[in-house]
């Protein structure tokens, strides 16, 4: 299993063997927003900063920005959460995974937090 | 959320659903339950149950003088018949939009939560005797099962009033909604809300929140009152026409009558239309509205329809863009989405008449 970091704007990051971080929003988030109805999500080969609104989710009622948990260049973004936004709500943390950055600086994945500091940082939301 | 919160008689039983809960109005309300997608599709498909509590039952025994500022025939309403109408300012904007109900030997009015003591200030300040029960509780059993699930109101047509016993809780009874469905709203004294609404659940309604409601009353095509409607909005520009009594208009003795007329004489700048998105992102209240690239209005209220499975609005246009097939562009994250106005309802209405 590949290490998954966390940020406090409740992104997952995965590190891929290919060196990718695949990025999505967490389970707690997709919660929090309730049933989605569109995702919108950034072209491939576009340089987004730290904490850049990179993507959009709307539930019936709201809209959510989705920021770039780490700087980087859009390498893929997942049309399957684009063609069926419900996917968002049954798999976050897994197959409804939104994009994948070429990371600027691999090594600042250690900026985030691992899923026991991200479960205290929850803790502290109640 | 803040302790000066209002919290309705049903507010315990919110918590045991697991509802969660927001501010509207200074109260603490359900959002939603199970989810707003599922709720809303109760109410379509079954039966939904709102709690309404934070919206202002009051009662008022001078028919005439509360005919005087609306302009809607109040002194021709039957007993047991129940209508919309609209306080009015001198200008003709809406204070409210409200319904009202002759119960024989009163009228009762619900007035939206966010004008209850705005409503009351402006009637009594005009000199008319309002009582307020603002403690009593109001549910709403919404749905094409609703009827099935209430036969206390089977006898009911739409917008027929009355009063009913529910399993020995006195309950005042109207066939109306908020959801363009068939069902009820069910006023009883407040300390009897909780087990009014467990009798209906346990009947098979499904509890539902203010996210439901508003997806529902938006494809109903109805108007939210601080959204689409307000002091400023003429009953005219909003197409609120059928509220507008002819009599009433000819004998122009309501406040804001020289207004309305003239709104109806010369037209009004501007008309609330209902606007169909042609993709999938939703426009929200103060998209700007464009038409050949040039701002022609604002979106007032803007939801994903789970109903037809496509973003919903309702906006202000320029009066000569108002008609249904008019293409528009609305501007979302400073893109424009393309739209068409559409006619009113969005989905058909389904009330027993």
């Amino acid at each position: 299993m590949a290490q998954v970091y966390y940020s406090k704007d409740h992104e997952w990051v995965s590190i891929g063997a290919d060196g990718l971080a695949t990025v999505g929003i967490t389970d707690h988030a997709q919660a929090a927003l309730g049933d989605i109805v569109f995702v919108e999500l950034p072209e491939p080969g576009r340089n987004v900063a730290k904490a850049e609104a990179v993507a959009v989710v709307e539930s019936v009622k709201a809209a959510s920005d989705v920021y770039a948990p780490l700087a980087g260049t859009v390498a893929e973004a997942n049309q399957a959460i684009v063609d069926e936004p419900g996917l968002v709500n049954t798999g976050a943390e897994g197959a409804a995974w939104f994009f994948k950055l070429r990371l600027a600086d691999p090594a600042s994945v250690s900026t985030l937090l691992d899923r026991a500091a991200y479960d205290e940082f929850l803790g502290t939301l109640a | 959320m803040g302790i000066h919160m209002l919290k309705t008689p049903l507010d315990g039983l919110h918590r045991k659903l697991g509802a969660r809960m927001v501010e509207f109005a200074g109260y603490e309300m359900p959002l939603q339950y199970a989810g707003i997608m599922a709720e809303h599709n109760a109410c379509r498909e079954g039966a939904a149950l709102f709690d309404v509590s934070h919206m202002g039952q009051v009662e008022i025994a001078d028919a005439r003088g509360f005919e005087a500022l609306v302009p809607g025939d109040i002194t021709g309403l039957k007993a047991g018949r129940q209508r919309y109408t609209l306080l009015l300012n001198a200008q003709g904007g809406i204070i409210d939009d409200l319904m009202v109900a002759n119960l024989g030997t009163h009228l009762q009015a619900v007035l939206n939560a966010g004008r209850k003591d705005v409503d009351v200030a402006h009637m009594r300040a005009h000199g008319l005797a309002v009582t307020t029960h603002f403690d009593r509780a109001l549910l709403a059993l919404q749905g094409p099962k609703a009827a099935a699930l209430f036969p206390e109101g089977a006898a009911l047509k739409f917008m027929d009033a009355a009063a009913v016993s529910v399993e020995g809780i006195p309950c005042v009874v109207t066939r109306s909604g908020y959801t363009g469905e068939d069902g009820f709203e069910i006023g009883c004294p407040g300390e009897a809300g909780e087990r009014l609404a467990e009798i209906l659940l346990a009947r098979g309604a499904v509890p539902a929140g203010l996210g439901a409601r508003d997806s529902l009353r938006l494809e109903a095509g109805l108007p939210l009152y601080g959204n689409d409607i307000g002091e400023a909005t003429s009953p005219v520009a909003a197409g609120l026409n059928f509220a507008l009594s002819k009599k009433r208009l000819a004998a122009a003795d309501f406040l804001g009558a020289a207004a309305v007329n003239t709104a109806l004489a010369e037209g009004t700048a501007e008309k609330l239309v209902g606007i169909r998105l042609d993709g999938r992102a939703p426009a929200r209240a103060h998209a700007e509205i464009r038409h050949q690239g040039a701002r022609v209005g604002e979106i007032t209220s803007g939801v994903f329809s789970p109903t037809l499975n496509a973003p919903i609005a309702l906006g202000y246009v320029r009066a000569d863009l108002a008609s249904p097939g008019t293409a528009l562009e609305l501007i979302v994250r400073d893109k424009p989405l393309p739209g068409t106005v559409t006619a009113l309802p969005f989905v058909p209405h389904n009330y027993v008449r």
